[in-house]
């Protein structure tokens, strides 16, 4: 980090000689740092998967909630600081309850990727607020079908078939890029967001994690939802079972 | 109690009219405004264009009703910059019905919003004094549709082609103008399809004619 | 010139009385409803009026929320749209929190009781009175009436409107006391019966209504179904007995 003592890495409103924002760079550092989350835009669904790193033993299972509900229609899984993507939750609830106000109809998720990337960007322009320090996935059914949307800290967004963001980015884009989402099933996507996730995970970093998965599809009527148990450890016995292939695989 | 003309408002006395054809939506208007018994304007426009293929039928004061439409018609600019694209019908009717609604007890708006769009193409929407919003084949609206309702109800079809449609609209808004004091003049048309609006225009005395004892 | 224009406004002000809020304008008539066996039932007509006028005639007055609610209505319905919109907020504020808690039948019957009376507090009432069926937290049938000065009460049978006269009277008779009996079937004969009698004598209902049903499976609403009815007495009734 040569940006480091020169002093242009103090506020959010001054730019580095080379036209940089550090503040905002950082502050991708900080989803950098969180549980991997992915998103999985198929045929007929979205399916969106968190590896949620287990802080404490005591905590209650299902807890701090990574993947939420902003409207009927909208997942929105995060990575990065767990307080700063509650606030993003809570905006994306009111724009999708103001788009409904005022339309009558459920806010479109190009509409949404818009207005929340409006809003984060709003936050590297001031030095008296620090940027989010969390990307952020929107997983959707709109009358176009599924759509996914990534925004990130700095404001920017782009819509995707599939994203990985968080610690093991790197080896869920790899294995998100092997996948043909085109011809999947949210059903199906399941299970392979399952084994991207246990395969990005870092066991020899961090050890308890706790899965979160939902998804939206015909199969839900266009709702998101959890995904329901027995789909869970079905996704993950065809998880374990494909890691310990590669594992023999490497031998 | 629904509120009132005040003392010298302008009143669309007026019959409207919107009805849904295979491939697009035919609405239609008298011409007639009136000031208590006095024509202030015998060729008045009260077919408005809110969106390329979305339009109002006006009824009730003309100052109330212009108000709102001006405003759902900014609504709708803003609406075709920000989603790059058209409204839809049901949307815009959403627009009219908020304003409508939420000011019922100082309007005098009874509108009716047809159009045509990608989603589910030809459709038409009543929204009555109380501002509730009422999705329909035909509406029709207005002082002068009190008396055809029974000459609508006997001749609408579903699935009529754009003909069988236009005619059904000209003799209706005829037979209210002529026994409505408060609708006349002129009947003003459009036909609002894919393709785009066409207008069109009945001269007074060029009406259709029926028994006249 | 100005000073004239005052004097005539405040003139015309003088004999203009202030008021607060309008009237029905666009209302449904009554709505029917009583506990039975298996849970609780409700019935309206699909008829919005305008004034005499039978404006609207394809009309839901009945209004699923959840799982296991139903919200029938009477009055304007340009009031009753706005309180379903409410609802459809409220009910997908509880859909993304997501604490595992659900709004059941006395948590909405609560909700629209206070909204109904905070509105008539202000001077600004919904032109409404609503029936809410479903099941409490027992799982036990549900029915309560809320109107537009806030009243609330729940009973086996309620009627809004004119059924309150006509009908109400009928389901009494026909189902207090009786409540755990009434089977689905039974039910249906006793609304339907109030149901046609509402058709003879309300003068703006119509011959094309919807029942619903909430259960413990759930709420189930019919499509518009008519009435038989009897009119063959009438040929024989000739003159007015003068």
């Amino acid at each position: 980090m040569t940006s480091i003592g020169t002093g242009y890495d103090l506020s959010v409103s001054t730019y580095s000689p080379d036209g940089r924002l550090f503040q905002v760079e950082y502050a991708g550092k900080a989803v950098d740092n969180s549980g991997t989350a992915i998103g999985l835009r198929v045929k007929d669904g979205v399916v969106l998967a968190v590896e949620k790193l287990t802080q404490s033993k005591m905590l209650v299972p299902g807890s701090n909630l990574r993947i939420q509900a902003a409207d009927r229609h909208i997942g929105i899984a995060t990575s990065g600081l767990l307080a700063d993507t509650k606030h993003i939750v809570n905006r994306v609830r009111d724009e999708a309850r103001s788009y409904r106000d005022i339309y009558g109809i459920p806010i479109p998720a190009k509409v949404m990727a818009e207005r929340l990337g409006l809003y984060v960007q709003a936050y590297t322009s001031y030095s008296s607020v620090r940027p989010f320090g969390c990307s952020t996935l929107i997983g959707m059914v709109d009358e176009d079908g599924p759509q996914l949307y990534m925004v990130e800290p700095s404001g920017n967004f782009w819509g995707y078939h599939a994203c990985a963001v968080g610690k093991g980015k790197q080896v869920a884009r790899t294995e998100l890029e092997k996948l043909k989402l085109a011809d999947m099933t949210a059903r199906q996507a399941i299970k392979e967001a399952t084994r991207v996730i246990y395969t990005a995970h870092d066991e020899a970093k961090d050890k308890e994690f706790e899965l979160e998965l939902t998804w939206i599809s015909d199969e839900t009527n266009g709702r998101f939802e959890r995904v329901p148990k027995e789909l869970v450890a079905e996704a993950e016995a065809y998880a374990a079972e494909s890691l310990s292939a590669e594992m023999d695989d490497d031998e | 109690m629904a509120p009132s003309l005040k003392s010298g408002e302008v009143n669309l006395g007026t019959t409207i009219m919107a009805v849904v054809y295979d491939g697009g939506v035919i609405i239609g208007a008298d011409s007639r405004t009136t000031t208590g018994s006095y024509i202030a304007n015998r060729v008045t426009d009260k077919l408005t264009k809110i969106h390329d293929r979305i339009y109002c039928c006006r009824s009730g004061s003309a100052a109330d009703t212009q108000a709102v439409a001006d405003i759902v018609h900014y609504y709708t600019q803003m609406y075709q910059v920000q989603h790059n694209a058209a409204p839809t019908t049901q949307v815009v009717a959403s627009l009219f019905r908020e304003l409508c609604y939420s000011n019922r007890n100082n309007l005098m708006a009874g509108i009716i919003v047809a159009g045509w769009d990608e989603r589910v193409g030809p459709s038409v929407y009543s929204i009555p004094l109380g501002g509730s919003i009422h999705k329909q084949a035909y509406a029709i609206g207005g002082s002068g549709s009190s008396y055809i309702y029974g000459y609508c109800d006997a001749n609408y079809k579903d699935h009529m082609n754009r003909e069988e449609a236009i005619d059904f609209v000209k003799k209706a808004i005829a037979l209210a103008m002529s026994r409505d004091g408060s609708s006349g003049g002129t009947i003003r048309l459009a036909v609002i399809t894919e393709g785009g609006v066409e207008r069109m225009f009945v001269p007074g005395n060029q009406l259709p004619t029926f028994y006249e004892g | 010139m100005s000073s004239v224009n005052f004097k005539s406004t405040r003139a015309t002000q003088a004999a203009t009385p202030i008021t607060h809020s309008g009237g029905p304008v666009v209302t449904g008539t009554s709505v029917l409803g009583i506990k039975y066996k298996d849970g609780v039932m409700l019935a309206a007509d699909c008829l919005a009026s305008y004034g005499s006028l039978a404006r609207f005639r394809d009309v839901d007055r009945l209004q699923p929320v959840g799982e296991h609610t139903v919200v029938g209505a009477s009055g304007d319905i340009g009031d009753f749209q706005y309180v379903q919109d409410l609802l459809e907020k409220s009910m997908i504020h509880e859909f993304y929190t997501a604490d595992g808690h659900a709004l059941a039948t006395p948590h909405i019957y609560s909700y629209l009781s206070r909204l109904m009376y905070q509105r008539r507090s202000q001077m600004n009432p919904l032109w409404n009175s609503y029936l809410v069926g479903g099941l409490n937290d027992s799982g036990e049938p549900f029915l309560g009436y809320i109107d537009l000065i806030g009243t609330t009460y729940q009973s086996s049978t309620i009627a809004t409107g004119f059924g309150a006269y006509l009908a109400q009277p009928i389901l009494r008779k026909a189902v207090e006391g009786r409540e755990n009996e009434i089977t689905e079937e039974e039910a249906i004969k006793i609304i339907d019966d109030c149901m046609r009698v509402l058709f003879y004598r309300d003068a703006r209902s119509l011959n094309k209504f919807r029942r619903a049903k909430v259960t413990k499976e759930g709420v189930t609403v019919t499509e518009p179904y008519s009435l038989t009815t009897e009119w063959g007495f009438a040929e024989n009734i000739i003159g007015y007995g003068a």
